[in-house]
């Protein structure tokens, strides 16, 4: 647990960048930190391994006081992750994942095996391991960072927008991989982003900071989403946000109807005005009109690729907009595997929304409440 | 051509010795250029002091600095280690600055990730700070070389034997051939010099030549 307890950061040109900031990153969760430019997050972030001091109030970590720790000996402790990896280009892939561990003295095989193990954990092909960061792309760059952040398998990791240098379809990737990855480790993580999709998306807790370093709410993202706590932070969350707080409510409830299917290359039977195509192992591929194919097979170019495909286990948001842009109004809907199961239409899905308990707001604390209870954590 | 074949055991004989006084000042120069530069960039307020002072020995007049080094130092005059010293300042005076444009050349993003790994002090400086300085450094000392060569050359005068010999005695005795010898003999060992240095740079950074493009 990462507790900030009235942290104020001035500079020495009179600028604050942090303005007594009080907050509690829970062990084994996710707290994104997100804020326009200006707000102190990257500023917040630095203080807890000591990379910027305090000028007033303390952080620590699972009870003991940051400031009163050796610098470089708690750095050691913490992954960090930076934009653009901040790769070493002197050394190898392998020799920038083994940095931490060779600077806390493990022997050279012991480094040299995590260094390949984190290569897997990360998903980069081994190949890679010799070659410089140059030789990499974006992406692989940023991988080599987290892979890197994890080798002593530090408690605590420090990311500050690890994922903003890299396209958007990759990103995407880099944040699911992330998530599920974290998952698995569980590390007590402090995301720094200005993404307020990304802080919502990673987030198991999301600190909205405003210009000037001060606190403007701390919550949940459902709940932020819900109730912003003022205008500046509903303003921040956006305006489609009750279109986003969808992706938080499950879809298992949704009662799906089967959907005649033709596998690409088969001449369709049916002659419903849409038809699903599928292909071997029934993943589907997208709409045809049977009136245009008329009596030949479904062909690659005959189909309407325009539908998004939900998962069955996923959010209602993903259904919804399966729905909406399938060109047969009916949205397609696969399982963990991408086997079609059914389909299922708009109002459907809205009348599950209907159904959903929103969460509720706290009328006692407007900037922490619906934030994540520690109270009975450790520390 | 004829003088150099008639007289060429004598010319190897000067060209080892020149290249033994512009040679070892070389590696002392930056050996002891290294902790000023990083000072100079460690302390941003001591970077004035450190790089004005030390450029401005290079100023000193050789033939002066060659003189007044038995004074300061306490040795014989005919002593090469006068020499050595003095080639030592020049070097330094071109060196310090070199090492502290290279250590600050280091992108912000690489030092703040060696900070937040938990480098410090010398491991800092000598995992990552210098191997990253290492093509600004090598292309300061390629200066450095030709200049140590040019500069030795006037040892002669103080009675430093080198291939500066070759040019004062074919001056005096307008023996042309000789004087030629002189000059292409420092314009070869130069050369040789700043080959092994560019070599020794290439070797020091495996990752500047390493294929690029992404996989």
């Amino acid at each position: 647990m990462i507790r900030f307890d009235g942290v104020t950061k001035q500079f020495p040109d009179g600028t604050t960048a942090v303005d007594d900031l009080s907050l509690t990153a829970p062990t084994g969760k996710i707290t994104v930190l997100v804020g326009p430019s200006g707000c102190g997050k990257t500023t917040s972030l630095r203080m807890v391994n000591r990379m910027i001091e305090p000028t007033r109030g303390g952080i620590s970590l699972d009870g003991q006081d940051t400031g009163r720790m050796d610098a470089a000996e708690l750095r050691r402790g913490i992954g960090y992750v930076i934009q653009h990896a901040g790769l070493f280009p002197h050394r190898t892939v392998l020799d920038n994942i083994g940095t931490v561990p060779r600077l806390l003295g493990w022997d050279k095989k012991k480094v040299k095996d995590r260094s390949r193990e984190l290569l897997e954990v990360v998903g980069l092909d081994p190949k890679l391991g010799n070659r410089y960061p140059t030789q990499l792309s974006g992406g692989q760059q940023q991988r080599v960072g987290v892979a890197r952040a994890l080798a002593a398998d530090p408690p605590v990791m420090l990311m500050d927008e690890p994922f903003s240098a890299v396209d958007p379809i990759v990103r995407d990737q880099l944040q699911d991989e992330f998530l599920r990855l974290q998952d698995e480790l569980g590390k007590t993580i402090v995301f720094v982003t200005h993404d307020i999709d990304e802080a919502i998306k990673l987030g198991d807790q999301v600190a909205v900071l405003r210009v000037g370093g001060t606190l403007a709410q701390v919550a949940e993202p459902q709940y932020l989403l819900a109730h912003p706590a003022d205008d500046f932070v509903a303003d921040f969350v956006g305006k489609d946000r009750g279109y986003r707080a969808l992706q938080f409510e499950h879809a298992p409830r949704l009662t799906l109807h089967s959907e005649p299917s033709v596998v690409v290359g088969e001449t369709p039977s049916s002659r419903a005005s849409w038809l699903l195509v599928v292909d071997d192992d029934r993943t589907p591929l997208g709409w045809v009109e049977p009136a245009r194919v008329g009596d030949r097979p479904v062909a690659s170019e005959d189909l309407h690729r325009g539908g998004t495909v939900a998962r069955a286990s996923g959010s209602l948001r993903g259904a919804l907009d399966a729905a909406l842009s399938s060109p047969a109004r009916r949205g397609v809907l696969v399982d963990n595997d991408g086997v079609l199961v059914g389909t299922v239409r708009a109002h459907e899905v809205l009348t599950a929304i209907e159904e959903t308990e929103r969460p509720e707001r706290d009328e006692d604390d407007p900037v922490h409440g619906g934030a994540m209870d520690v109270s009975g954590e450790r520390g | 051509m004829d003088w150099f074949l008639a007289n060429w055991p004598r010319v190897i004989d000067l060209a080892g010795s020149h290249l033994y006084l512009s040679g070892v000042p070389l590696v002392v120069g930056l050996v002891l250029s290294v902790p000023l530069g990083w000072a100079a960039v460690r302390w941003r307020a001591s970077y004035p002091a450190i790089i004005t002072s030390s450029g401005l020995l290079y100023t000193i007049p050789s033939l002066a600095l060659f003189i007044v080094m038995p004074l300061i130092l306490g040795t014989r005059i005919l002593d090469p280690f006068n020499v050595l010293a003095a080639m030592t300042v020049y070097t330094l005076a071109l060196l310090v600055r070199t090492v502290a444009d290279g250590l600050s050349a280091v992108p912000d993003h690489v030092e703040q990730a060696a900070t937040a790994m938990g480098y410090g002090g010398l491991r800092r400086l000598f995992g990552v700070q210098l191997p990253l300085a290492v093509p600004v450094i090598a292309s300061g000392l390629r200066v450095a070389s030709v200049s140590n060569v040019s500069i030795v050359s006037v040892a002669s005068l103080i009675g430093v034997s080198q291939l500066g010999d070759l040019l004062i005695d074919g001056y005096q005795r307008v023996i042309y051939g000789e004087l030629l010898t002189g000059i292409l003999a420092c314009v070869v060992l130069a050369l040789a010099l700043d080959r092994l240095i560019v070599l020794g740079a290439r070797l020091l950074t495996p990752w500047q030549t390493a294929g690029g493009g992404a996989a």
